[in-house]
């Protein structure tokens, strides 16, 4: 057994808020870099140099890549031989994003959905977790902007609507959202469980590193398929036009019920920012 | 479209607005205000009930923006534009009201687009999930409203070569429209 005290986990929470909101990660650069060489859309390939631009000002003057510092959304994996000592986890996960907004400069974007009050904080947090085997903690942390997540749908097909459907419904989402959720986007499909598996299963797809190919080969195949038709869109950079429209398509399948397809899409804007750190 | 990068000053000219071509590339300086979706929900609920506006709007351009806190010797934090949809059920009150100018990110209805050809008003685009690099645009922010509404209050801004796309014009161009065709296969 393993004790990780709760004091720590705030602290960790704290620097990944911090840093997920101003330094984007490597592989994302990379795609980006890949777009910007290949893209043949003049204005395209000006706003890739400037999202380019803009990751290395962030990153020197420690400022946030993107107003829309988002909702913070936190994966806990953790193993079943951890305790945790010194108080509530939950509270300490909520404490540690309290902290990371205040003292980062991050815009405290969470409010009540009916009043419309803001928490004045950013919490709470969206919290995820999963108890995995052996003694040890990840926490990823997902900073999610809504410009890309109000463009995310979940639809339950009938088995009748088959892969057909399902690759349609992608396309046609990622063409109806255009320029709002600032492409190029990652397109995040969640295929199969239930009705909140799906799209998590979604979200989730959006944590794997760009570049990767998907182990499941008829996945992958699947994934491949989809990025190029969404890139024949024609839509392009924030949605001025242009090859780049997505720079990937991830998609997580669970098993589902005899009378579903489940599809969950959520996109992720190019601002792609996770962090995760392993205590 | 025009490769020329064309230098312009806000508040707006009616000369400008008019000459203004979907496609243009511009770099805006002078003074502009912001506003988001709780703001545009404000102030439309006062000129709806015939009640004056804290600030004017009159010729302005606004610019849909909820910046995060300034750090210690900035004048802003990260400023790139929010998605103007959201604000089309509002904006042609306010383009009647002689808005001239609007920067944000993503296609306008064609209720607003009425009211830019109708009125004479211009929708640029910022870079969208920019906000490190337009704060650099940005030399001065100071609260003109609301400021109860955090990073949505209004603010008026001095900006300096604020690169921008015109990309809705009072003729009808819209290169959301006509991009994405060139490029569609």
């Amino acid at each position: 057994m393993k004790t990780i005290l709760v004091g720590d986990i705030t602290l960790a929470v704290k620097k990944l808020c911090m840093e997920a909101c101003v330094i984007l990660g490597e592989d994302v650069l990379q795609a980006l870099e890949r777009a910007y060489a290949s893209e043949e859309s003049p204005v395209g390939r000006e706003i890739l140099g400037r999202i380019i631009e803009n990751a290395h000002i962030a990153k020197t003057e420690n400022l946030p890549l993107c107003q829309d510092t988002g909702m913070a959304v936190l994966f806990l994996e953790i193993g079943q031989e951890v305790h945790f000592e010194g108080g509530s986890l939950t509270d300490a996960i909520h404490e540690g994003v309290r902290l990371g907004y205040r003292d980062g400069y991050l815009r405290k974007s969470v409010l009540h959905p009916i009043t419309r009050i803001n928490t004045g904080d950013n919490t709470p947090a969206v919290i995820h977790t999963e108890i995995v085997p052996g003694d040890g903690l990840k926490i990823i942390m997902a900073p999610k902007g809504f410009g890309s997540e109000n463009m995310s749908r979940v639809v339950m097909f009938p088995p009748s609507a088959g892969m057909d459907g399902v690759k349609e419904f992608v396309v046609q989402r990622v063409e109806e959202s255009g320029g709002n959720p600032c492409p190029p986007i990652v397109v995040g499909v969640g295929l199969g469980g239930t009705f909140e598996k799906a799209a998590l299963l979604a979200k989730k797809a959006l944590l794997r590193p760009l570049g990767t190919t998907n182990p499941d080969s008829l996945l992958a195949e699947l994934e491949s398929d989809l990025l190029d038709r969404i890139n024949r869109l024609g839509i392009g950079p924030l949605g001025l036009g242009g090859r780049t429209t997505a720079l990937a398509v991830h998609v997580n399948a669970y098993p589902t019920h005899i009378a579903s397809i489940p599809c969950a899409v959520n996109i992720q804007c190019h601002s792609s920012r996770h962090r995760e750190i392993e205590l | 479209m025009n490769n020329e990068v064309r230098h312009i000053v806000a508040p707006l000219e009616s000369r400008l607005v008019g000459e203004l071509r979907a496609g243009d590339k511009v770099l805006l300086s002078g003074t502009i205000i912001t506003g988001r979706d709780a703001a545009h929900k404000r102030m439309t609920d006062l000129l709806k009930a015939g009640e004056p506006l804290p600030f004017s709007i009159k010729g302005e351009t606004i610019y849909y923006v909820g910046p995060t806190p300034a750090p210690p010797g900035r004048p802003i934090g990260a400023a790139g534009p929010t998605t103007a949809y959201r604000m089309d059920a509002y904006a042609p009150l306010l383009i009647e009201h002689g808005l001239k100018g609007m920067i944000g990110k993503g296609r306008r209805s064609e209720e607003v687009k009425r009211a830019m050809a109708q009125w004479g008003a211009v929708y640029f685009t910022s870079v969208g999930g920019a906000g490190a690099l337009i704060s650099q645009c940005v030399k001065q922010a100071d609260i003109l409203a609301w400021e109860e509404l955090g990073a949505e209050a209004v603010r008026r801004l001095v900006v300096e070569d604020l690169p921008l796309i015109v990309a809705t014009d009072v003729h009808g161009g819209d290169l959301y429209i006509s991009g994405p065709a060139q490029y569609r296969r």
